[in-house]
């Protein structure tokens, strides 16, 4: 109750949407618009090596020939990519920094934002919760990771990406674009080109990570859009916990958000991936919101080794992701924990592809869909046997459950299979938020909407569950906001 | 406590309750009787404000307040508790947390400060211990695989842990075997006193052994076709219905 009511008050206090508010810093852009120069003028002011921005130069030119996917099940007006500025920092945000000398209007936001970019704080509103290492980016660059010195002291590197490009070049270079290459679809190709900045992990071999790392995104600036790249490779026999935070301030114009995820675990090595996403998804008639197209893979590219993406997709006018696992080695296993929630007129088309290569691979699809008022909730989900996939398996479960008579759920799950010995179980169902669940819950004194937000809670634990206490917290407070005016 | 007066309501524009009056002082038990579609569940709906269940004539007043009024967590928060006849399920929601929910929402409509986690703990075990339910019942999710007899415990559970001041107890003995019907009866006379009234509706005198009422009412076509002592549930049994429902529609 505790956290409900507090979410009741929040969104009293600040309507809706209650990261909606703007920093008012002063802002480096290039200009408006995609072409060369401003490619190179991202890797120049990154002062990035040679083959960076070649192969940035190499994406932008693949990118020129491929036009935008319409597969998938949402619709919005053409994106002018002339219109969008591909790079805003905010002045002198520049290269790594210690965490005193980074501007204090920004330490002011993260934490409004309840982001503790100090050390010895925890994130807000938990206690006793554990130290979770913290970078922080805001639009196009990385302002400040917290708890570097300790994390250095196990051997891990947690850093901007344009840092580990300065200082780890060669295991960037080893990585980069191994999972999602540049030419793998319009909108990862685009964020090859103008990627600028994201977080980088390395876990060296033996190493548990002593804490959960996490990157928090802000987008701010208007017009703009993010392109982050992130690169996380567990080396043999490590164990890496990664969270994932995204807010944006609430304005007219959609904002573009294209970024990839890659990761990669080695023998015995485990990642998980998890994702709590909250963009600003627009107003109840639709207009505004961030257009969240965004590539996430990662590569089991050792026996035993496992990925866990868990996503809970609140925001977003449109969200088109679809977190994958490539279980290249023997024994790897694959998992996928999905929450997506769309209200008034988001469109959601997110699911996963888990694609068996090894033998005695495993994979494993939880996907929770909740749709009210006017919007379209998608699930899209391959699974895909390999001729040497012998004995793989897949569970895949998909349940969608729908408020008001307005929305929609739709399933599209893609199977192949070109191996006899594998086996393949999918499991689908669609109900609607029962009208004798409300009356049982508000006949208790529990009101019309913390009633649909403990039933939604409810319908959504298997996946809520498997994400970092810290994180759950704020996630089940986050399904009571954004289905806020669902019902009534 | 509660004083109905000539109450008319409509289920899908059909007529189900034509002129009921009933009035229920403090501390009193009362129960209602009657076949098959007298209306005994659309009385319980009315009460606790359920969709679908339109009042097209007459008054209910609680504690002189018109209780038609509120929506249904305030009439919870006045003090009202529906004990359901087919307690709902709720996947994924367990038993401890849907009843912090119950607990705090009440008592934030009351004005009064939230149960942390201890004190709130300290109560369901006290009362949970009192219905001989198990820790384990309490992690399990609402009603979610639980027997007939489980669920109408736990509604008995609920009751004791929100202390309602009127209590409508529909069809409670459905579905019971005799010991589950005991362990039930025993739950609700424990929470008997001066300051809870209750309505208890059910088909069969049977309950009525255990539950020793008030004052009995016979309900028959949308009224009351005949009220008296604890006397009345035993001439029902032996003489049945028929005979009343003639008279209400006579």
């Amino acid at each position: 109750m505790a956290a409900t009511a507090q979410t009741v008050a929040q969104v009293r206090d600040l309507g809706k949407y209650k990261h909606g508010w703007e920093t008012e810093i002063e802002m480096e852009t290039a200009p408006k618009g995609l072409n060369e120069d401003i490619v190179r003028f991202i890797s120049a002011r990154k002062d990035e090596p040679d083959w960076m921005l070649d192969w940035r130069l190499k994406a932008y030119r693949h990118w020129l020939t491929m036009t935008e996917p319409t597969w998938a099940m949402v619709d919005y007006p053409a994106i002018d990519f002339e219109d969008i500025y591909y790079y805003a920092a905010p002045k002198n945000a520049e290269g790594p920094k210690s965490l005193d000398e980074v501007d204090p209007e920004l330490l002011r936001t993260y934490e409004k934002l309840g982001i503790p970019l100090k050390e010895q704080e925890v994130l807000a509103g938990v206690q006793g919760a554990p130290r979770v290492a913290v970078d922080a980016v805001f639009d196009s660059v990385s302002v400040a990771t917290t708890f570097k010195k300790e994390l250095e002291s196990h051997g891990v590197i947690f850093c901007s990406i344009s840092e580990a490009l300065q200082n780890h070049p060669d295991l960037v270079r080893k990585y980069l674009g191994t999972v999602v290459p540049y030419t793998d679809n319009f909108y990862a190709t685009l964020n090859s080109a103008v990627f600028s900045d994201g977080s980088f992990v390395y876990i060296p071999p033996g190493v548990h990570c002593p804490m959960e790392l996490s990157t928090y995104f802000r987008i701010n600036a208007k017009d703009t859009g993010q392109f982050e790249r992130t690169l996380i490779i567990a080396d043999e026999g490590s164990y890496v916990s990664y969270l994932e935070g995204c807010t944006a301030p609430m304005r007219d114009e959609n904002q573009l958000h294209a970024a990839v995820v890659e990761l990669v675990t080695l023998k015995d090595a485990e990642i998980k991936y998890s994702t709590v996403q909250n963009w600003y998804p627009g107003d109840e008639t639709g207009k505004g919101g961030i257009y969240n197209f965004v590539t996430k893979r990662g590569a089991c590219r050792g026996d035993d080794s496992k990925i866990r993406w868990t996503q809970v997709e609140t925001g977003s006018a449109i969200t088109w992701k679809y977190p994958s696992c490539i279980l290249q080695g023997d024994n790897s296993v694959g998992e996928f924990y999905s929450v997506a929630i769309a209200n008034n007129a988001q469109q959601a088309d997110t699911g996963t592809k888990m694609i068996h290569l090894g033998r005695n691979t495993r994979s494993r699809i939880i996907s929770k869909g909740i749709s009210a008022g006017r919007a379209r909730n998608t699930y899209r989900g391959l699974v895909r046997m390999g001729p040497k996939a012998l004995n793989g398996r897949n569970f895949t479960q998909c349940d969608s459950l729908l408020i008001g008579d307005r929305c929609g759920a739709h399933t599209v799950p893609y199977i192949e299979s070109r191996n006899r010995s594998a086996t393949v179980e999918h499991e689908a169902t669609t109900s609607r938020i029962g009208e004798d669940q409300l009356f049982y819950c508000r006949q208790r004194g529990i009101g019309e909407e913390d009633a649909v937000a403990l039933i939604v809670n409810g319908f959504c634990k298997e996946v809520l569950q498997e994400l970092p206490m810290e994180f759950a917290v704020e996630a089940q407070k986050l399904v009571g906001i954004s289905l806020e005016g669902s019902v009534g | 406590m509660l004083e109905v007066v000539n109450l008319h309501a409509a289920v899908d524009g059909r007529g189900i309750l034509n002129g009921l009056d009933l009035a229920v002082g403090p501390g009193e038990v009362h129960a209602v009787m009657g076949p098959n579609g007298s209306g005994k569940s659309t009385l319980s709906y009315v009460l606790s404000g359920r969709d679908g269940y339109e009042v097209t004539e007459g008054s209910v007043r609680f504690r002189g307040a018109d209780l038609l009024a509120l929506e249904p967590e305030e009439r919870a928060a006045a003090g009202l508790f529906l004990a359901f006849q087919y307690p709902v399920e709720i996947p994924g929601v367990t038993n401890m947390t849907f009843l912090k929910h119950a607990v705090n929402g009440l008592r934030v409509q009351r004005g009064e400060e939230e149960l942390d986690a201890m004190q709130f703990l300290k109560l369901v075990r006290q009362k949970a211990k009192a219905l001989s339910m198990s820790d384990d019942m309490l992690k399990r999710a609402v009603n979610v695989g639980f027997s007939g007899g489980e669920k109408k415990r736990n509604e008995i559970l609920q009751m004791a842990v929100l202390e309602p001041d009127f209590a409508v107890l529909d069809e409670t003995d459905s579905g019971l075997d005799i010991d589950a019907l005991k362990i039930v009866a025993d739950g609700v006379n424990a929470l008997r006193g001066p300051g809870r009234s209750m309505l208890v509706i059910t088909h069969y005198q049977r309950l009525l052994d255990y539950i020793v009422p008030d004052r009995v009412h016979v309900l028959a076509g949308g009224r009351i076709a005949q009220s008296g002592g604890k006397e009345l549930a035993l001439r029902l049994e032996s003489e049945g219905y028929a005979a009343f429902a003639d008279k209400a529609a006579a």
